[in-house]
């Protein structure tokens, strides 16, 4: 196991000019030793280039990588120490689920016996201890992709297990279950994970810390926690949450408050930043209000969908929309009417220059 | 346009893929197939649109028989999973060739008013392979509503995006849907897709069709435990209960006194399925509440919830809690339930009493 230090950018073309030139814009970014990470972003934003810089299949073009203070910048994956776990199974169709598993301890002059204890450990906890003695290429694909989990986490010695999107082949009705088991092995084992994903609920169900990244930054390296209350950017606000974060500009004078350039009450027992903001709201922290209570915007009802577990309601202020994720029990306003909504309480966040004012 | 499909059968050789089903989509409405892969969306849709004839029953289409019509002598517009263009033609020629093909006037208007619709107006001199998936699922649904047919049929067709460009386009298939210019038939299997797309629902199951009608009322009144267990994400907790004297007890759980309708309890008998949405199932305790100890197996987080799965002594179940929760693997946790949110079906799987809904319409 060890400790990863980045420092370092990456071009796919030479003599970079531009921000747009970069795959990967000069970073540094650690990821602790035993830690669950994930890195979470829509496709293009460099979560796959950075992957495949920490495991080596790609040198950076300029800067270090780092395995516990060591410059492996140069070296190849098999002198890193890394196991990998990729989209699609990779597996020996010949050989049985025991010996698929056992190979890369094979590989390494382990003493037998240790390697069948390890073999049967890892069975053990997904599942495919009655399954060892059969032929790889006779299983469903979820189950080879299983043995190929499998494989990658069978070596104590590893330096880190780099998985680039292991689910994608995973019926919908199983991801939860190896979601579950990936996330009980790293209880036990303590292996430094890194998990690359364009999925929300995958990143924050997994890792303990999810590296945000979109245009070859790395946005924010939280908590799910954290993303979600206290968004450090607006992507973040933008792309966690379904529907994601409301932004509406916000202007606080001496005396004025304006939400979507409307007045709105001064709430006495909240702190708003003064000058010109942005304030971000997520819909399930936007509650109905009374009519001209402090913080509370006026709103004409677009919609208010039934959305079965809650209403969706969709309100328009001047050019602007926000959405609210209310609860089923209360009788929502609808279509075309009036309402008011409580955009400025202890959740609401606000940004300048798309970055979170503290 | 009036599309009614009347008692319509398909067996592929002797395999029954769609057994006899009648039904009469709301013209001029969205009506979102629902079903799991395999359910019979497609065979449904391709019947729909002529593309294959049905082994049994009657197409109509404006009261007119067209069963065995081939698609071709039909005005149907058709969107897939895949991303379907014309690779040799731009963007702009693309969304033009419906309108070409009918020898219409203005197509450049059109073109550019489409376009605008579906945020592609910068990209009309690009060619699709120079497109991201999502802009090229935009032309293709740009050329299908070019066609102005009254018929349009899409099939899964945001399911290769990234969520949040589905959260994007859907919405905005939602408000050029609403205009009610074509009758629409939208498959998915996704119940929050349905739910979101509103409109109305047909749910299959197996080449079966297990009820229709308006989304929100389907959802929230399955006629049966399927429909139940199709129409719901995560899975409705389905709870094993024997009838009892003030209501029904749980098999190793609680007893729930339920509001039942007289007609009800007086033929309440023998084995029973209790359904819990899992957003019924709180962390804080209400009045009237009963509460299911169990451990926690594991808490998934989407973003704006978190599942919650808890093995208790009634069998796994799970919680939706809004927000990000954080919860140890095993660790104790009691989740709370009011008795008056729950399903009951009857040992044949019908629906004998759903929630009432405080805020329903």
């Amino acid at each position: 196991m060890a400790r990863i230090d980045l420092d370092l950018a990456h071009a796919y073309r030479p003599n970079p000019q531009q921000e747009s030139d970069y795959a990967l814009l000069p970073l540094r970014m650690s990821f602790d030793d035993g830690g669950a990470y994930a890195l979470l972003g829509p496709s293009g934003c460099g979560k796959t280039t950075m992957l495949n810089l920490i495991s080596g299949l790609l040198a950076p073009s300029q800067g270090t990588v780092r395995f516990d203070g060591r410059d492996v910048t140069r070296l190849s994956p098999q002198e890193r120490n890394i196991a990998q776990v990729f989209q699609f199974p990779v597996i020996y169709d010949t050989m049985t689920v025991a010996e698929n598993l056992a190979f890369p301890l094979r590989n390494r002059k382990i003493p037998a016996a240790r390697i069948e204890k390890r073999v049967g450990e890892i069975a053990e906890m997904l599942e495919l201890s009655s399954q060892l003695g059969r032929r790889a290429a006779d299983l469903a694909a979820d189950a080879k992709q299983k043995i190929s989990l499998g494989r990658g986490l069978v070596r104590e010695d590893v330096s880190a297990v780099l998985f680039d999107e292991p689910l994608t082949v995973i019926d919908p009705q199983l991801k939860w279950q190896l979601r579950r088991k990936l996330k009980q092995i790293h209880h036990e084992l303590r292996l430094t994970l890194i998990y690359v994903t364009h999925d929300q609920v995958e990143a924050l169900t997994f890792a303990d810390q999810v590296v945000v990244m979109t245009r070859g930054r790395a946005v924010q390296v939280g908590s799910a926690d954290a993303l979600f209350e206290r968004p450090q950017h607006t992507f973040v606000g933008h792309f966690i949450g379904s529907p994601g974060m409301n932004f509406l500009p916000l202007r606080a004078t001496s005396g004025a408050l304006e939400v979507a350039g409307r007045r709105v009450a001064r709430p006495t027992d909240l702190t708003v930043p003064e000058g010109e903001a942005k304030l971000g709201l997520r819909p399930e922290y936007v509650t109905l209000a009374r009519a001209e209570e402090p913080g509370a915007l006026a709103v004409t009802v677009l919609q208010a969908q039934d959305i079965g577990t809650h209403v969706l309601l969709t309100g328009q202020c001047g050019d602007w929309t926000i959405k609210a994720r209310l609860s089923v029990e209360i009788t929502a306003p609808q279509r075309g009417e009036t309402a008011w909504l409580r955009v400025l309480n202890p959740h609401t966040c606000y940004y300048r220059d798309e970055e979170l004012i503290s | 346009m009036e599309l009614i499909l009347d008692g319509i059968s398909k067996n592929v050789g002797a395999q029954p893929w769609l057994y006899e089903m009648s039904l009469a989509p709301v013209r001029n409405a969205v009506t979102v197939l629902l079903g799991a892969t395999q359910a019979g969306k497609t065979s449904l849709m391709r019947i729909m649109a002529g593309l294959d004839t049905p082994s049994g029953g009657k197409v109509c289409v404006d009261g007119r028989d067209m069963t065995g019509v081939s698609v071709r002598q039909r005005n149907v517009a058709m969107v897939y999973q895949q991303f379907i263009n014309y690779p040799s033609l731009k963007v702009a020629e693309n969304i033009a060739s419906p309108l070409k093909l009918r020898g219409e006037k203005n197509i450049a208007e059109r073109v550019s008013a489409l376009a605008a619709k579906l945020h592609i107006e910068a990209l009309l001199d690009r060619y699709p392979a120079e497109l991201s998936g999502g802009q090229q699922q935009r032309v293709a649904l740009a050329r299908a509503l070019a066609k102005g047919a009254p018929l349009m049929l899409l099939d899964e067709p945001l399911v290769n995006l990234d969520y949040k460009l589905r959260e994007e386009l859907r919405e905005e298939l939602t408000q050029l849907f609403a205009a009610g210019d074509s009758t629409v038939i939208y498959a998915t299997t996704e119940p929050g897709e349905a739910l979101l797309l509103g409109g109305y629902t047909a749910v299959l199951d197996a080449g079966e069709l297990l009820q229709y009608g308006p989304t929100a009322e389907v959802f929230h009144q399955p006629k049966s435990l399927r429909v139940a267990r199709a129409f719901s994400d995560p899975p409705m907790n389905l709870i094993s209960a024997e009838a009892a004297s003030l209501g029904v007890q749980l098999v190793s759980g609680p007893a729930l006194s339920l509001p039942l309708p007289a007609a009800v309890s007086a033929s309440l008998s023998g084995h029973l399925t209790v359904g819990v949405r899992a957003s019924a199932l709180r962390r804080e305790r209400r009045e009237g509440d009963v509460a299911l100890p169990g451990t926690v197996e594991l808490a998934e987080i989407s973003g704006s919830d978190t599942f919650v799965h808890l093995a208790t002594a009634a069998g796994e179940v799970v919680a939706q809690l809004t927000g990000v929760h954080f919860f140890e693997l095993g660790e104790a946790l009691t989740l709370y339930l009011n008795p008056a949110q729950v399903y009951l079906f009857d040992a044949g799987g019908a629906l004998l009493v759903a929630p009432r809904r405080p805020g329903g319409h």
